[in-house]
């Protein structure tokens, strides 16, 4: 009895949890004509592509898409080497200061960005990069690292030490150690790392509007965001545009979901 | 064979690890923060030459009503990006874990956590967007559905509203963020030895008795990281404010990350700007190390 109690009230849930989508995807496909007198809980009568093709042709989507997949996917590569590297340095080998380091990263993960933005955009300025997606890649690259230093120094102080004595017996030097053994044991968090960088700097909006002004360079966040704000758009083209905002996402989830379950922990080591 | 103790070779090439990371840390974070926290002792418009006032922008904060209103919207923020994720997480998580999971299968399990979890991935700027247009005044679906089940009553402008309007925001930040605590405490749920709770409920604990004395105190370091992220998150909120209601109507939902970019950006304040992001830095470091105090002390 109470298992089903239990389970229909998830099922419940879920249900408010997707509504908001299925409604999106429900009116992105209507008529500007059949959303003006149907409004937005009718169903569709077909599918029409036309809010959708011309929200992509004003804001050149394809061209926002590319740019988002190029900079959430070099943060979240080169965040994850970053994050192994420090974590290494303090989980494994234990520096001297180890601590006081540690919580600069948690410090620097932890700033709000507000605080970081007018030098930022100051400096990207004075060296050129203002307005280029390196600029946002070098920043975001940091700024995810610091949080994989805090999170996978913690998993690597546990890591079982007989592994890396079996290693320098072995006479592995920290290089090989480093790669041959931390990093395919870790794998699991590090696809989690992987996984939520990218996710993280995809969604990433306040930094990119200050600092991507160009239409070629915006991400899809920033450039929905602004359009949203100027509020020139009906309501089936908004539902496009969120639609068309949504699906990556949707995209990511079911491609990562793998990633995602295997979980925070890396207690599938001991 | 080198004269040198192993231990002290070690540290030496572990450092190296850190070379990186340590210099982009340091050009990325700790030298903008520095050069913001000079700006804020300045007034500057954003070109010419600072002037340097000292705490005048400091002092100006103090009675600025603006800028208090900004961080009591804030409070509701983290009541709904923090308290309530954090309630509702637990008892999804173990709803989840233990019900669903053990009688139903992990995969039915796996299914229902996507569909909570699934908000967490969306651009936080694209769900404002859908959330606008739902709570749109006249033919948004929100109002529609009411009207539609007979409570027109209850249809409102929902972000038009100034009583209303940061309460709607705060419904909508509580459907973003309530996956996240549900992930991170499945995982931490995981990791509990199942025979914790057997040895309860031998002893004749409830569910709930179990959920208690067992899953909470054994996930408690997962509690602490989703309540100290979930904090920070609510106290930096951008993005929906930008979209959902630019701070309005009439400020009643600006918070502080947003006047300080009015002030950066919009009103060509930067040293009062950069005065309102100190301050909120400030208490984002305070709120971090009471977190971490208290973490430590539970762990010991």
């Amino acid at each position: 009895m109470r298992r089903h109690a239990v389970l229909w009230s998830m099922i419940l849930l879920a249900a408010v949890m997707l509504a908001p989508f299925v409604l999106v995807a429900l009116n992105a496909v209507k008529t500007p004509a059949e959303y003006s007198t149907g409004g937005p809980l009718d169903l569709p009568d077909g599918i029409s592509l036309e809010g959708i093709v011309a929200f992509w042709e004003r804001v050149d989507f394809g061209e926002k898409l590319w740019n988002s997949v190029v900079i959430s996917g070099s943060v979240a590569v080169l965040a994850v080497v970053v994050s192994v590297f420090n974590a290494y340095a303090l989980g494994i080998g234990r520096v001297r200061g180890r601590l006081w380091i540690l919580v600069a990263f948690l410090v620097a993960n932890t700033l709000p960005q507000e605080a970081l933005v007018y030098p930022l955009y100051f400096l990207a300025n004075e060296v050129g990069l203002y307005d280029t997606k390196l600029a946002v890649i070098v920043i975001f690259t940091v700024i995810q690292a610091a949080f994989g230093t805090y999170l996978l120094t913690s998993t690597l102080g546990g890591f079982p030490r007989e592994l890396l004595e079996a290693a320098r017996i072995d006479g592995a030097t920290k290089w090989q150690t480093l790669v041959r053994i931390v990093v395919p044991i870790s794998r699991p968090t590090l696809g989690v790392l992987f996984v939520f960088f990218f996710i993280w700097t995809w969604n990433e909006f306040f930094l990119p509007l200050v600092l991507l002004i160009s239409n070629e360079n915006q991400t899809v966040p920033v450039a929905l965001g602004v359009l949203q704000g100027q509020r020139m758009m009906d309501a089936t083209m908004t539902s496009a545009s969120a639609l068309l905002g949504v699906i990556p996402a949707i995209v990511f989830f079911l491609i990562f979901q793998r990633a995602l379950t295997r979980g925070i922990t890396a207690g599938a080591v001991k | 064979m080198s004269l040198v103790p192993a231990s002290i070779r070690d540290r030496g090439s572990y450092l190296l690890f850190l070379i990186p990371g340590g210099l982009l840390l340091l050009a990325v974070i700790l030298v903008p923060f520095a050069m913001n926290v000079g700006i804020s002792l300045t007034e500057w418009s954003g070109a010419g030459t600072p002037e340097w006032v000292g705490l005048d922008n400091y002092t100006r904060l103090m009675s600025d009503g603006t800028f208090w209103a900004s961080f009591r919207h804030n409070v509701g923020l983290v009541v709904a990006m923090a308290i309530l994720p954090t309630l509702a997480g637990l008892v999804i998580a173990a709803a989840l874990f233990d019900f669903i999971g053990k009688h139903f299968g992990s995969r039915h399990a796996a299914v229902l956590r996507a569909c909570v979890y699934l908000p967490q991935v969306l651009p936080i700027a694209v769900a404002g967007i859908v959330w606008s247009w739902i709570l749109a005044p006249r033919d948004g679906a929100l109002n529609e559905v009411l009207r539609a089940v007979g409570l027109d009553a209850l249809a409102q402008n929902w972000l038009g509203d100034p009583d209303l309007a940061l309460f709607t925001v705060m419904g909508v930040l509580l459907w973003i963020q309530v996956g996240y605590p549900v992930v991170i405490f499945m995982a931490g749920m995981g990791r509990v030895d199942p025979s914790l709770h057997e040895a309860a409920e031998l002893d004749g604990a409830s569910w709930w008795g179990r959920f208690f004395h067992v899953t909470v105190p054994q996930i408690r370091p997962e509690i602490f990281v989703v309540l100290l992220t979930c904090t920070i998150a609510a106290l930096k909120v951008f993005a929906p404010i930008y979209v959902l209601t630019r701070g309005g109507p009439g400020g009643s939902t600006n918070v502080p990350s947003y006047y300080s970019f009015q002030n950066f950006f919009e009103k060509t304040q930067v040293g009062y700007g950069a005065a309102v992001a100190t301050v909120l830095t400030v208490l984002i470091l305070l709120l971090t190390a009471v977190f971490l105090r208290v973490q430590n002390r539970g762990e010991r």
